[in-house]
Order: structure tokens, then C-alpha cells, then sequence
């Protein structure tokens, strides 16, 4: 099975997300000042979105360090957004984002740290995704 | 790991020495998010509100005075009562930027009302908000709370109140909206679920910080209570549900918009979701009028659109990027 990285802020949201998927993740640290994962095998990125009332700031600014690397990038396969549809038109404006400048698809939204539902249809959608 | 403790004496507040980021982040949010109801063209929603029936009005002023008197004890009570626990000056900062927002929510229910319905009807409907037994008996527990010597237990409540409590009534106008009605008043509605989105977000975080640091036995405890007040909610506000909606028969449809925002606020909380998904499938109708365009791209596990569409998101420069 492939792997997930994964940034989460301390509000743990997207973490608790990917403990429950119990798929193997690496996860991009809070901290500039810590060391960025370099990863050389495909992967899926699990993001949350910090998008302000106009649709700025979507993205943390480590996960933009992390996807900055070339070789980072070239082994992401899609994107799996976290977010709130409380702020409306933006809810996981992340995976947006990102899908349309990396050009991989947008594979699932969640909210918050995700429903039971959410898990399932996740680890489904991820075996299919590595078959 | 230790206690957070409470701010003993006034210290002058260093936004340059921050103690925990997310003072800072949730700062720039609310206030970059700030705006008032003058902002939202009401009056265009005259023709709109006057194709309503009787019954509709009173039912759409019946529920605003009730999202007020919410509002109003945020800004007096909860709001206020939070800030005396917090435990950075940037919190308490923050807190004080939630209070003001909770006040000018308050007062934009009565800009819908000047601009929109008669004089009567509204002082009639704040009259039935003062004798409904649900919307007093919502009122008190969460006042109880508030008033209790625990500040988790008083973050609990408030997270209750900002995430779960408002959308029995948040429900109308979304409703409306999805039949082309009140838009305008729904965008307002839009504006007010975002701030509550963030408080509920903010709260939760404060209350996360301290809960990690008790015991287990503690941890069990809190918890315990947390879902027992959230049941006595749910079951208050079922009635309320019904007492508002039975007469326009959409009683089944918000309790499912109930379950559904009742697993966020307890997710806000850090706890697991409490109703299954066989309660929680809310109205696309509703969904898509709470976050218009979001579902436009299918998800691609979900296989419900034809193929995936890569995004064709209009990318917010950020200068951070380099390719």
C-alpha cells in the first residue's frame, strides 16, 4: 500500500484524520526549523485549509516548502482535503488549490478530523487508487 | 505536562512574543473576516420576503429572534466568562475580538427586521421567544454552565452554543436560500456561520489544550459531562425543532442538520462524532446552500461524477510558491 503524508497544525484535526486511516504517513513538521520529509516513492497528501473570507492562505506554508522540493512533487498522486463547509465556497479549498497547480486529482474532502464514513471511503478509495 | 494557568495580574500584551501561534492565526482570521450587516444589500429582499406566506414570516422572524438571543448571551455572558480563563494575553485578545462579533451578530437580526417585516410581527415574535419553554430551558443550561467553577466545563458549553445550538435556526435561511429565496439575508447568515465556525474551531482548541494535561480519571470525567450536557441539548432542542417546524413540515429534515452539527461541535471538542451517518445525511439542498460551488468537482472516490476533474481552482497567489 502507498503512502500518506500529512500536515496537521496543533489542533491535531487532520492527524487524528490520518491515525484512524491506519495507512503509513509521514507528516510534515509545524516547525520551519525542523527538518522537511524527502520522500522518493508515490504518496497521497492529506492537507487541511486555512483559507481567509477571500479564499487566501488556503494552504499551510510548510506543506507550499514540502511541494516546492521537485522531487516531493513529482511523486504526488492526488490530494485529500480537510476542511469546514461553515466558510462556504472555500470549504477544503486546499485540495482545490493544489490539484489545479500540481495537476493531480482531488480525491476526497473532509471536515474537521472526518466521520467514520469519511475513513472508510478513504481507505477504500486509497487500495484502489495503489491496485 | 502542567496546567495552563489562569492570568493573575494585567500584563501590557506583546503580540511579538507569542506563546502559542494560534492566538496569532485565529487574530489574523477574525480580523481579516470582519464586516458588518450595512455591507449586505437586505433591501433587495423585500419581493422575495413579501412571497412568503403568513405563516413562513412568522416562522423566519420566530427563528432569528431565537439565533439573537443567542448571540446576545455570547457577547454578555459567554464571551466574558471565557475571557477571565484564559491563560495569554493574546487569548484573552482574541476573546475580546469574538465578543464584539457576537454583538454585531445580535444586531444584524434586527437590520433583517427593520429592512424586511413589520414592526408587530417582530415585537410579537421577541414576545413568543420570551415564553417558549425550549428557547428558556436552551437559555438556562447553557447559563448554568457558564456560571459553573470549571472553565472546561464553561468552553464546553460555549462550543455547544456556537457550534451545535444556532442551527436549528441556521437551517431556515439555508432553506430558503436553496429555493432562491431571502439570498441576500442568506449571505448575511453565510457571514455569521464563518465567525461561528471560527470561535467553535478557536474554543475547542483552548479547551483541547487544557484536557491534555488531566489525568485520565479527569480526562473521563469531563468527557462524561461533555456528552451528557450535549444529550440534554439534543433533546431540548428536538422539541424546539418541532415547536418551530412541524407547521411547514420540516421538522425531520433540520434534526437530521441537528445530528449532523452536533458530531462538529463535539469534534470541536476533540471527541469521536456521536451520530451515525444514517442520521446525519443532511439535505444536498442545504449543503450546497451552506458552501455554494464547493461540490462542484466530484470527489473521485466517491465515483459520483463521470471522472475526476483536475481543479481549475482560481489559485490564490501565494509568494511562497517557486513553481
Amino acid at each position: 500500500m502507498g503512502l500518506l503524508v500529512y500536515f496537521s497544525s496543533k489542533s491535531q484535526n487532520t492527524h487524528r484524520f490520518v491515525d484512524k486511516l491506519n495507512i503509513p504517513a509521514q507528516r510534515i513538521p509545524i516547525s520551519p526549523q525542523d527538518d522537511m520529509p524527502e520522500i522518493h516513492e508515490p504518496y497521497v497528501l492529506v492537507v487541511p485549509t486555512y483559507a481567509d473570507g477571500d479564499g487566501k492562505g488556503a494552504i499551510p506554508k510548510q506543506v507550499i516548502h514540502f511541494l516546492n522540493d521537485e522531487t516531493n512533487r513529482s511523486y504526488l498522486r492526488g490530494v485529500i482535503a480537510g476542511g469546514n463547509r461553515n466558510f462556504g465556497q472555500f470549504y477544503a479549498y486546499a485540495g482545490d488549490i493544489i490539484s489545479a497547480r500540481c495537476k493531480v486529482p482531488c480525491l476526497y474532502r473532509f471536515e474537521l478530523m472526518g466521520t467514520a464514513e469519511d475513513v472508510a471511503n478513504v481507505r477504500n478509495g486509497i487500495n484502489k487508487l495503489w491496485k | 505536562m502542567s496546567t495552563p494557568q489562569k492570568l493573575t495580574r494585567i500584563k501590557a500584551v506583546n503580540w511579538n512574543r507569542i506563546e502559542d501561534d494560534k492566538d496569532l492565526e485565529v487574530w489574523n482570521r477574525l480580523t481579516g473576516n470582519f464586516w458588518l450587516p450595512e455591507k449586505v444589500p437586505l433591501s433587495n429582499d423585500i419581493p422575495s420576503w413579501v412571497s412568503l406566506t403568513p405563516i413562513e414570516q412568522q416562522l423566519t422572524i420566530r427563528v432569528f429572534t431565537g439565533l439573537t438571543l443567542l448571540d446576545t448571551i455570547q457577547n454578555t455572558v459567554g464571551a466574558p466568562a471565557l475571557m477571565a480563563d484564559a491563560v495569554t494575553p493574546h487569548e484573552e485578545a482574541v476573546l475580546s475580538n469574538i465578543c464584539f462579533m457576537e454583538a454585531v451578530h445580535a444586531r444584524s437580526y434586527s437590520s433583517i427586521f427593520s429592512t424586511l417585516c413589520a414592526t408587530r410581527d417582530v415585537d410579537d415574535a421577541y414576545k413568543w421567544s420570551e415564553e417558549n419553554e425550549c428557547l428558556q430551558r436552551k437559555s438556562t443550561l447553557i447559563l448554568e454552565e457558564y456560571k459553573s467553577d470549571n472553565p472546561l466545563k464553561r468552553k464546553a458549553a460555549s462550543v455547544f452554543l456556537e457550534s451545535f445550538l444556532f442551527y436549528s435556526g441556521f437551517y431556515l435561511p439555508m432553506y430558503w436560500s436553496s429555493r432562491a429565496k431571502l439570498t441576500n439575508t442568506a449571505d448575511l447568515i453565510r457571514l455569521i456561520i464563518r465567525d461561528e465556525a471560527v470561535h467553535g474551531y478557536y474554543i475547542g482548541y483552548k479547551f483541547q489544550r487544557v484536557f491534555e494535561t488531566l489525568t485520565p480519571m479527569e480526562q473521563l470525567e469531563i468527557k462524561d459531562f461533555a456528552f451528557a450536557l450535549m444529550l440534554d441539548l439534543y433533546d431540548n432542542e428536538t422539541k424546539y425543532t418541532e415547536a418551530l417546524y412541524d407547521d411547514v413540515g420540516l421538522t425531520e429534515d433540520v434534526k437530521k442538520f441537528l445530528h449532523y452539527n452536533a458530531n462538529k461541535a463535539l469534534m470541536n471538542l476533540g471527541f469521536e462524532a456521536l451520530f451515525p451517518a444514517d442520521m446525519t445525511n443532511v439535505n444536498p439542498a442545504i449543503l450546497s446552500a451552506l458552501s455554494p460551488n464547493a461540490d462542484e468537482n466530484h470527489d473521485f472516490f466517491s465515483g459520483s461524477g463521470s471522472s475526476y476533474v483536475i481543479g481549475k481552482a482560481v489559485v490564490t497567489e501565494d509568494e511562497d510558491w517557486n513553481f
